[in-house]
């Protein structure tokens, strides 16, 4: 048996001009089917993925940002979102997708996946990770 | 190889997923089953229809763990379970239901 790693992919760019915020997304819903302990974090601009109420009509691409919501269905339920980037860019966690999962060890209670941490906190948790991704 | 549908011919891409999402209609499920020599059932239906709004509300094909268990929430736990959709789609039910809904394949299939 494979020993459980703790894959974390940290998100830092603005959603739309580059591919790195849709590939950064579909690795990890890859990456879920090998029932890694999987975590993400959304740092600087990253943030701006996880806005809601997105429209991609006037850029011609697609929208993905419903797409995070499944990640619940994924068995994704750590999203960490750094609160100074945040602040930086005059945004709070109310300008964001609410996104949940199910805890079936709770008889599938609905629960926040998106936790709010600080800069320090942050760092604490990129430090006990085995793998990290940047994207 | 391009398929044939009520007199419209649609693209499709090597391995005959439709390559353009909005060409889709129930037609094109019945035309691909019959090529797998498949009759679609009400079951069947379910299942694509099922696809449909998922890839609808979320932007993705479901991977086929994901689709047991959200096909049990919803259409009942009897039929949320492999045996019961390999049995509806012998192919796979990620892999040949998503190419009859019209739906890329799913994300992560290889």
């Amino acid at each position: 048996m494979s020993q459980v790693k703790k894959f974390m992919y940290v998100n830092r760019r603005p959603p739309y001009g580059t591919i790195y915020a849709w590939e950064s997304l579909e690795v990890v819903l890859i990456g879920a089917a090998f029932e890694q302990d999987v975590s993400l974090a959304f740092v600087d601009d990253g943030v701006f993925q996880l806005i809601k109420g997105q429209d991609t009509s006037g850029i011609g691409m697609k929208n993905f940002s419903p797409t995070y919501a499944a990640l619940g269905d994924y068995d994704v339920t750590k999203i960490y979102v750094e609160k100074e980037s945040l602040d930086e860019r005059g945004l709070s966690l109310d300008d964001l997708q609410h996104l949940t999962y199910e805890d079936e060890d709770e008889d599938w209670a609905e629960k926040d996946s998106i936790q709010l941490v600080s800069r320090a906190e942050l760092a604490t948790i990129f430090a006990g990770q085995d793998v990290l991704f940047n994207f | 190889m391009p398929i044939e549908v009520n007199g419209k011919t649609l693209e499709t891409d090597e391995e005959g997923y439709l390559a353009n999402i909005n060409d889709w209609e129930p037609g094109v499920a019945d035309v691909m089953a019959k090529e797998d020599d498949l009759e679609l059932t009400t079951e069947h239906w379910d299942i694509i229809n099922f696809l449909r709004e998922y890839y609808e509300e979320y932007q993705i094909a479901p991977a086929v763990r994901v689709l047991t268990k959200a096909v049990g929430k919803k259409l009942g736990k009897d039929k949320g379970n492999s045996k019961y959709l390999y049995g509806l789609f012998p192919y796979g039910p990620g892999k040949q239901a998503c190419r009859y809904a019209g739906l890329p394949k799913p994300t992560g299939c290889v």
